[in-house]
C-alpha cells in the first residue's frame, strides 16, 4: 500500500514539471505577480533539488494541503470535499442500478443458454458496451428529458429526494456499461457454477430449480460480482467524469473538465490525486471483502 | 459420416456475429477511405434552406443548424475516428509487446519494475490520467495519441508477459537453446510469432475502446478540435439542439456505436477463430 501511494504521489508531483511555464505557473496561473511566486518558490522550494520539492509536495499533501484553486481562490482540497460526495452518491447510485439490471438478466440468460433470451440479452448489452456514455447520456435527455419531460434535463437539487430525482438519468447511464460487464460475467460464473458437482448434488436432492439457483448457484456468482465492482471503480469514476459533464451535475467529475479550461492546474493535480487514492482504497476494501466472503483464500 | 461433414461445415462457416461485425467495419474503411463518393454533400457547405431540417429524402440523417448535411460529415468524421483507432493504439502495441517480451523471457528486476507500473497505471483511472495528460500537453489529437500512448501500453506488455511466461516453458523454446540459438533469436522468431495471437485479438477489441475514448474526449473539447469533423464532436455541436433536432446527436452516436460494434465483433469473432481465451 505504502509504496502504491508514494508511487501516485510521484507521478501526480510529476504531471505539472511537464507544463510549459512549469509548476509555479501551474499553482498560480499567468497573472502571477512577483511576490507571489516568491512564497510559493519558498513555500515549495523550487529552488531546491526535486528531492527536496517531492518532500515538501509530499508533506503538504498528508497535511491535506494540495494548493489553492485558480478560479475558485479557496483551497484545492476543500473544492473536492465539498463536491465529492455528489460523485460518490452517483457512482453508488449507478452501482445499485447496474446490479438490478445485471443479477436477473444474467439469471434468464445462463438458464435459457443459447436460446434467443439469451442471444436477445447478450446482443442488447454488446450495444451497450459499444455505446460512450455521452452519447447514451444525450439519448435519454432525448427521449426523458425533453421529450416526454419525466425527469430534469441537468443539474442538482437543494433537499435529498430532488438530489436524487436529478441523478436518476445521470447514474442510469452510468450504470449501463457496468451492468453489461457484470452481466457478461455473471452469466458466465453462474453457467460454470451449474455444472459443478454441488449443484448436482443439491438437484439430485430434489430442491426446486428456483431454490437451487439462488441458494446455491447465485450465492457463489455473488463473490465474482464484488470483484468485478471493485475493478471497476476505476472506469465508473471516469464515466463520472463525462455524465456529470452531460447533465451538468456539480461533482469532481465535471470540475475536473472546467479546472481543464480554466487552467487550474492546483485542482487538476489534486483531482487526480484523490481519485487515484479512492481507486487504490477501493482494491483494498475489494481485498478484504473478497477474503471475508470466500473462506478458501483466506489462509 | 454426418458428424465429420457437420464440423467440416462449422469451422468452414463465418460465424454470424464476425460477419456483422466484418461488414460494419468494412463500411467504416469504405467511408474512411473515398468519403468523396459515398457523401452525398460537401460536409462543410452552408444551406440556409435547410437549416435544423429534419431526417428526409434530400437529408437522410437531417441537417444541422447551418444546414449542413448530417450524412455526409458524419461520414467525412469517419476518417478521423479510423485515425484515432489506429494511431491510438499502434504505440502501445508496439512498446508493451516489447517491453512484455523482454520482461518475460528475461525477469529479474526489468519484471519486477513492469509489475510495479502495472500495479500503478491501474490505481489511476484510465480516463481521469488521460484528461490529466491532455491537461498539461494541451487539447488537441496528437496530443491525445500521446497521452493515450503513455497510459495504455501497460495494458499490452501486461498481455505480452504473461503470454511469454507460458511460451517459454514450452518443449520448442528448449529445444532452441539446446541447438544455441541467441535471446534474440528465440524471441522474435520463436516466442513472438506464438505469443502474438491474444496481442492481436486485444489490439482489435482496443480499437474499438479507443474510438469510444476518442469521440468522449472530443465530445469533452479535449481531441479532435472543431473544425475537424469527428463523431464526438459533431455531437458536441449537437447538443445545444437536442431538445429541437435529435437528429444532430442521434446519427453521429449512431455512427460510433456501429464501429465501436464492427471492432468488438471482429476481435470476438477472431479470438474464437484463433482460440484465444479471455
Amino acid at each position: 500500500m505504502v509504496p502504491t501511494l508514494l508511487s501516485i504521489g510521484v507521478i501526480v508531483f510529476a504531471l505539472t514539471r511537464f507544463l510549459p511555464g512549469g509548476p509555479i505557473a501551474a499553482l498560480l496561473g499567468d497573472k502571477a505577480t512577483d511576490e507571489a511566486i516568491a512564497r510559493i518558490t519558498a513555500q515549495y522550494g523550487f529552488d531546491k533539488p526535486l528531492i527536496i520539492q517531492f518532500w515538501k509536495f509530499i508533506n503538504l499533501a498528508l497535511h491535506g494541503d494540495l494548493g489553492e484553486s485558480i478560479a475558485y481562490r479557496m483551497p484545492a482540497m476543500r473544492l473536492i470535499g465539498d463536491r465529492l460526495p455528489v460523485t460518490l452518491t452517483l457512482t453508488g447510485l449507478a452501482v445499485l442500478i447496474a446490479l438490478a439490471f445485471a443479477i436477473p438478466l444474467a439469471m434468464v440468460a445462463a438458464s435459457h443458454q443459447n436460446r434467443w433470451p439469451d442471444f436477445l440479452i447478450r446482443g442488447l448489452f454488446q450495444i451497450g458496451l459499444s455505446s460512450p456514455i455521452f452519447y447514451v447520456g444525450l439519448l435519454l435527455l432525448t427521449v426523458f428529458a425533453a421529450g416526454w419531460r419525466l425527469f430534469p434535463v441537468g443539474g442538482y437539487g437543494d433537499t435529498l429526494p430532488e438530489k436524487l430525482y436529478h441523478l436518476v438519468l445521470p447514474a442510469l447511464t452510468l450504470a449501463l456499461s457496468l451492468s453489461a460487464v457484470l452481466m457478461r460475467s455473471l452469466r458466465g460464473a453462474i453457467l460454470a457454477i451449474m455444472n459443478a458437482e454441488f449443484v448436482d448434488f443439491a438437484r439430485a436432492k430434489g430442491l426446486p430449480p428456483s431454490s437451487v439457483l439462488v441458494r446455491h448457484i447465485l450465492r457463489n456468482a455473488v463473490i465474482s460480482t464484488v470483484t468485478i465492482v471493485g475493478l471497476h471503480i476505476g472506469e465508473l469514476l471516469g464515466g463520472a467524469v463525462i455524465t456529470e459533464t452531460v447533465f451538468a451535475v456539480p461533482g469532481v467529475g465535471r470540475l475536473m473538465v472546467d479546472s481543464i479550461f480554466a487552467r487550474d492546474y492546483p485542482v487538476i493535480q489534486a483531482l487526480t490525486l484523490c481519485l487515484a487514492l479512492l481507486v487504490s482504497l477501493t482494491f483494498l476494501a475489494t481485498d478484504l471483502l473478497h477474503m471475508a466472503l470466500d473462506p478458501r483464500i483466506a489462509r | 459420416m454426418s458428424g465429420a461433414k457437420a464440423s467440416r461445415l462449422s469451422a468452414t462457416a463465418i460465424p454470424a456475429p464476425l460477419l456483422i461485425g466484418a461488414v460494419f467495419v468494412t463500411l467504416m474503411f469504405a467511408c474512411a477511405a473515398a468519403p468523396g463518393l459515398l457523401a452525398p454533400y460537401d460536409p462543410v457547405a452552408f444551406d440556409y434552406s435547410a437549416l435544423l431540417k429534419p431526417p428526409s429524402f434530400a437529408h437522410p440523417f437531417g441537417a444541422d443548424n447551418f444546414g449542413r448535411d448530417i450524412l455526409s460529415r458524419t461520414i467525412y468524421a469517419t476518417r478521423i475516428d479510423c485515425q484515432i483507432a489506429f494511431f491510438s493504439t499502434l504505440a502501445p502495441l508496439v512498446i508493451g509487446s516489447l517491453v512484455g517480451l523482454a520482461a518475460g523471457y528475461f525477469g529479474g528486476w526489468l519484471d519486477i519494475l513492469l509489475g510495479r507500473v502495472i500495479d500503478l497505471v491501474l490505481t489511476f483511472p484510465f480516463l481521469v490520467i488521460v484528461i490529466a495528460i491532455v491537461a498539461v500537453l494541451g487539447p488537441g489529437l496528437v496530443n491525445m495519441y500521446v497521452a493515450v500512448s503513455i497510459v495504455g501500453w501497460v495494458f499490452y506488455a501486461r498481455l505480452m508477459r504473461g503470454e511469454v511466461l507460458v511460451q517459454k516453458q514450452l518443449d520448442y523454446v528448449g529445444a532452441a537453446r539446446v541447438l544455441g540459438f541467441g535471446s534474440a533469436r528465440i524471441l522474435f522468431r520463436h516466442i513472438l510469432p506464438n505469443a502474438a495471437r491474444p496481442l492481436l485479438v486485444y489490439w482489435v477489441t482496443d480499437m474499438a475502446l479507443k474510438i469510444l475514448l476518442g469521440s468522449s474526449l472530443g465530445y469533452l473539447g479535449l481531441g479532435a478540435q472543431p473544425p475537424e469533423a469527428e463523431w464526438g464532436v459533431l455531437i458536441a455541436d449537437g447538443k445545444n439542439f437536442f431538445t429541437q433536432a435529435w437528429w444532430m446527436t442521434f446519427f453521429p452516436g449512431a455512427a460510433i456505436v456501429v464501429a465501436g460494434l464492427g471492432f468488438s465483433l471482429v476481435g470476438d469473432g477472431l479470438a474464437d477463430a484463433l482460440d484465444v481465451k479471455r
